[in-house]
């Protein structure tokens, strides 16, 4: 099918962009890659009056900034897999785009949609939560940062106010030593996942768990964010089969997955235990002694 | 009612314009409009591939881009690989292998493994499966596409122009 008809505008500069979107007022929705919001149209999901188009309100490559990678909105997942800086700063965030669709998908989905978007399948949005980061956005009464725990609220649902828009997102540099996975289960390549977990961990001196965050995605409304119950079970311990299985059995009672087509809600809860374990098994084994903590 | 725009596009290397409503996907005023028909509408929603064209050398679904996005950005369609009626040697390789069945995914096909060549030019098998992961051959022609592409690879470094 085809989209429906609306009215577009491009916005050549984010503070256009806001001013564009208060005029446009609720019929107004913002286009940025398009990957998820134009599948929406063509299926007559969504059937918006006015099309921002931001894609020329561009700022730049990710960069570093006094110990934080920001990445400009319009910073598309093929940008990340690819930028040396990305992979360097943050390669956990790489590594989630590259389980993003498809190719094309990659060369015009951006991360800026990709957490306003905040399908709770979305691979950005697990890993923004389980790094801590946050998301910049502009709006009219000017720019605030929101912690990304704060910022996926539930299903396709943000923390972003009418009238904003996400400039940037931001996240800690991962410091050498700091352990990291990202992995998720699909049945095919390039279908929303049907379970995500996102962990990253320092080691002590000893080679015992300093620190761990841990996020599984795709199996409630938003990012769960598991870290405390991981902490609860690793906090000074070595990280090994039997460590890790733990977490993933209390991970897997922590979340209640809804039936999809793929997988039911009881298969998917068992591959959170699968997927949790596996992740904080593989964020370890990088990890370095003594490392970022 | 919305007014229409002039899009202008270096189209498989000649100019080309087309006035677009903003709900016109560039799939819809390449076929359409322009009648390049060599870009299938499978899915429209960005699943399938085979309306891959590349924007700016980049592939990208044809389907979830609107055509005014698109204005002054060259734009490759599968038969813009190719010199007239001489075949570029990745599209020769289809050929030479029947890697085409009902021949509806082929266009996606021969532009997503071009494309992926050009920035992979030593792939291996698993890799170019890896890479046309997102295209769909609904005949499930799949194998001797894999063997077109890899076939194409291993010329093309005999050749050392890929």
């Amino acid at each position: 099918m085809y989209p429906s008809l609306f009215d577009y505008a491009g916005a050549t500069s984010w503070p256009q962009a806001v001013q564009l979107l208060q005029e446009g007022g609720e019929e107004a929705k913002v286009l940025a890659g398009g990957q998820s919001l134009v599948p929406m149209m063509a299926l007559r999901l969504a059937t918006p009056a006015l099309l921002i188009d931001v894609n020329g309100a561009g700022d730049g490559e990710p960069r570093r900034e006094s110990g934080r990678l920001v990445v400009p909105a319009l910073t598309r997942h093929a940008t990340l897999q690819r930028s040396v800086v990305v992979r360097d700063a943050c390669p956990i965030l790489a590594e989630a785009a590259s389980w993003i669709g498809n190719i094309r998908v990659r060369h015009r989905g951006t991360i800026g949609g990709s957490v306003a978007h905040a399908d709770p399948a979305g691979e950005l949005p697990c890993s923004l939560v389980a790094l801590e980061g946050a998301v910049r956005v502009l709006g009219p009464s000017g720019e605030r940062i929101i912690a990304a725990s704060n910022f996926f609220q539930t299903y396709f649902t943000t923390a972003l106010e009418p009238g904003e828009v996400v400039t940037a997102v931001e996240v800690p540099v991962i410091a050498s030593g700091r352990g990291w996975a990202f992995l998720e289960l699909i049945r095919r390549v390039g279908d929303f996942a049907l379970v995500e977990a996102a962990a990253l961990i320092d080691l002590d001196d000893a080679g015992q768990c300093a620190r761990v965050r841990l996020t599984v995605g795709a199996v409630g409304e938003r990012p769960v964010d598991l870290s405390d119950e991981a902490g609860a079970v690793l906090q000074n311990g070595s990280i090994d089969e039997a460590s890790a299985a733990e977490v993933g059995r209390r991970a897997s009672a922590a979340v209640d997955p809804p039936d999809a087509v793929h997988g039911s809600g009881a298969y998917r809860r068992e591959m959170v235990a699968v997927y949790v374990r596996r992740a904080l098994l593989a964020a370890a084994a990088r990890a370095g002694r003594g490392g970022a903590a | 009612m919305t007014a229409r725009s002039l899009v202008t596009l270096e189209l498989n290397g000649e100019r080309r314009e087309a006035w677009v409503f903003p709900h016109q996907t560039l799939m819809e005023v390449l076929r359409d409009d322009l009648g390049f028909t060599e870009v299938k509408y499978g899915c429209g929603e960005g699943l399938c591939g085979t309306c891959a064209v590349l924007l700016n050398g980049e592939s990208v679904n044809a389907c979830l881009l609107f055509a005014i996005q698109a204005d002054g950005c060259a734009v490759t369609t599968v038969k813009g690989l190719s010199e007239g009626a001489d075949l570029h040697p990745l599209q020769r390789s289809f050929l030479d292998h029947g890697a085409s069945q009902c021949g509806f995914c082929t266009p996606g096909m021969v532009v997503t493994a071009y494309e992926f060549v050009r920035e992979h030019p030593r792939a291996g098998r698993e890799e170019i499966r890896a890479a046309l992961a997102g295209n769909l051959c609904r005949c499930t022609g799949y194998v001797k596409i894999l063997d077109a592409v890899e076939a194409y690879v291993r010329s093309a470094e005999a050749d050392g122009s890929p």
